[in-house]
């Protein structure tokens, strides 16, 4: 047991053993299942007795949550003992994880799966403290809705979120980002062979790249009308510059020694450019891909608060805010964080899948 | 007959911040059809500049070169050399085999002939079985094998090797040095090879060429007179112990002249 696992485990059994004892003033058939669990994590310091698996700490931390989650209230004013069993809980599922990560460290590295578990556990357990916190607290859903309610939403409003996600994802965010990518591409190309745009275009890039979308957002609606096809303007313009930088950079990537290999097959300007110089690049345009994928969202939804017709992610933030409707901003909010984690993991695989030689990929030897 | 390689009076001198650089001055040097020629001496004595210049990797500041009676230009446009680097440059992105077939692609060989000359190259450098292993999955040796296999490839009748086994332990170096001249024997190429060894450059050569540096010039050539046919203990007898003084005293009176001026 390393030094944080001993001490995690003997505030989790000692908080639990605390929590019990003030429980007991309460009637006995009030919030049984909360006592049972600090019952059995006051008897969980046994553990310095006799080894307890990892698994006793999952089962006390899952135990925990449900407890809390369906004895919320049943006290009237939340006494003081529920505060702690709530902390005695997040430590056990600490501690679990503590213990899980160090039992898969070595099978870790081959095993994306498992690497996702511990992310996993992370996530659940910070709902669960978050659903128990703001309506064990009483927190004004104006401020902080609880997760339940963000579900029920979520659930409530499906076709409402579904055609904003259409409107802001799918005729926006996805064309805006294809448009602006694939031209940051070709001008980094053409830029590329031609001394005089190099020097012109790129110092122009930067300082496109410094502009507030706030600043070319309504712009952009003045020039390509309220709907989609401004907001994916946008997207393109706050694209395209990370994606001829990157690339401009990455198509100087290869080294000299490669670069005089081909020159001694005589191989022509394309050949050079399609066999090794784009390969090469390879990593610097996957890292504008990913940058450019939270961009393109952010872009879309921002921009939409520059007037938009009645549907989109950003107009139903907007909207919400000013009408108190926090629980469907927040749905939006959580649709949003989705969608554009799922953008990016697709286009991290993507990216492992074609520069999987690259050391920082295969993890490997130079 | 014209020669592979002409030199006459060539110089070729490096601007640099601090000043200029010469790399190479006033070589004079002929190499035949079928010669197996050696570059010997201390670092910066200009072997790596002078297979360059002849690859047309790097441009003379003076005198004339030819290679096969052209300009290196044409001659480079022509295919006419393959060349080794001193580290495999092997793209990661490729397989070996494609690695190999590299040269193939770009000259426009069909698809049958890659892989017909691809299996025959890697055959001849022992490779066969690591046709889709990736360059970073084989050890270092292997990597340079790959890349004389893709210098091969081409069939070109010129092979420029600099330091081809430089990084490799002296068991590998010797098995692949005995390779290296069945391969010259049975292919009647022309080959420059850029090495340290002294050794090494006497087992392999027809001619060796001593160089010695600041400036980077050429202080001896000398003929070697072993047969074609070398086995590895041919390096015990009189003959080679012989050639191998006469390059030993030629590096030394490079040396010395180069104490001179420190
Ligand atoms: N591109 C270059 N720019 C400037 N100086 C160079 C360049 N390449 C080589 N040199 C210099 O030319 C000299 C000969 O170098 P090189 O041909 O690499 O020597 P060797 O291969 O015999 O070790 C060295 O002094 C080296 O520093
Ligand atoms: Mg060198």
């Amino acid at each position: 047991m390393s030094q944080l696992q001993f001490f995690l485990a003997l505030v989790a059994g000692g908080l639990s053993a605390a929590a019990f004892a003030l429980s007991v003033v309460t009637p006995f058939e009030q919030g049984l299942l909360l006592k049972a669990f600090l019952a059995l994590g006051f008897m969980s310091l046994i553990r310095f007795f006799l080894p307890l698996g990892l698994w006793a700490d999952a089962a006390l931390a899952l135990l925990g949550a449900v407890a809390l989650l369906t004895t919320i209230g049943a006290f009237g004013p939340t006494p003081a003992f529920f505060w702690m069993a709530l902390v005695g809980a997040w430590l056990f599922s600490w501690l679990f994880v503590e213990r899980l990560s160090k039992a898969l460290a070595p099978r870790l590295s081959d095993n994306a799966g498992l690497g996702l578990l511990i992310p996993m556990v992370f996530g659940m357990a910070l709902l669960v403290i978050w659903e128990v916190v703001t309506r064990g607290a009483n927190v004004p859903p104006v401020l902080l809705p609880a997760p339940s309610m963000i579900g029920a939403q979520l659930a409530n409003s499906a076709p409402i979120l579904w055609a904003d996600f259409v409107q802001t994802f799918i005729k926006s965010v996805l064309p805006g980002y294809a448009i602006g990518c694939l031209s940051g591409l070709v001008v980094a190309i053409l830029v590329d062979r031609s001394p005089f745009l190099k020097a012109g275009l790129l110092p122009i890039g930067n300082f496109m790249s410094a502009l507030p979308i706030i600043g070319i957002a309504p712009i952009m609606v003045m020039w390509f009308g309220f709907d989609w096809q401004s907001k994916a303007a946008v997207v393109v313009a706050m694209t395209f510059f990370p994606m001829l930088v990157n690339t401009v950079a990455g198509l100087n990537a290869s080294s000299a020694i490669e670069r005089d290999l081909m020159a001694t097959y005589a191989a022509d300007y394309w050949q050079t450019l399609m066999k090794l110089r784009l390969p090469a690049a390879g990593p610097f345009i996957f890292n504008a891909l990913k940058i450019n994928s939270t961009l393109a969202l952010i872009g879309a939804i921002v921009a939409e608060f520059f007037g938009t017709p009645i549907v989109g992610m950003g107009f139903r933030i907007s909207t919400g805010v000013g009408r108190l409707a926090i629980d469907l901003v927040w749905a939006e909010i959580a649709v949003a964080a989705v969608a554009g984690s799922a953008f990016y993991g697709v286009i991290a695989l993507i990216e492992r899948g074609v520069t999987f030689w690259h050391p920082s990929v295969r993890g490997g030897r130079a | 007959m014209t020669a592979v390689v002409s030199a006459q009076n060539l110089g070729l001198t490096f601007k640099t911040n601090d000043g200029d650089v010469v790399a190479l001055s006033d070589v004079n040097l002929t190499i035949d059809k079928g010669e197996f020629v050696s570059f010997i001496g201390p670092s910066g004595c200009g072997k790596t500049t002078f297979l360059r210049t002849i690859a047309d990797l790097e441009q003379p500041t003076s005198g004339t070169l030819t290679i096969n009676g052209q300009s290196p230009e044409n001659a480079r446009k022509d295919r006419a050399y393959g060349y080794v680097f001193q580290a495999p440059a092997l793209y990661p992105w490729r397989t070996i085999e494609k690695n190999i077939a590299l040269p193939l692609e770009i000259m426009g060989h069909s698809k049958s002939q890659q892989a017909e000359r691809v299996k025959r190259t890697m055959d001849l450098v022992n490779l066969s079985g690591f046709e889709k292993k990736y360059p970073w999955q084989l050890s270092g040796g292997m990597q340079q094998r790959a890349s004389i296999a893709r210098a091969l490839a081409f069939d070109a009748d010129l092979l420029l090797m600099d330091e081809p086994f430089g990084a490799l332990d002296e068991i590998v170096r010797d098995h692949l040095n005995s390779e290296l001249l069945k391969l010259w024997d049975r292919t009647k190429k022309t080959i420059c090879f850029v090495t340290h060894s002294i050794p090494e450059a006497v087992f392999l050569s027809t001619k060796i060429v001593v160089m010695s540096p600041r400036p980077g010039r050429v202080t001896d050539i000398i003929e070697s007179n072993l047969p074609r046919e070398r086995p590895l203990d041919i390096r015990e007898t009189p003959e080679f112990l012989a050639i191998a003084a006469r390059v030993r005293d030629g590096l030394r009176a490079g040396h010395s002249y180069d104490e001179d001026h420190i």
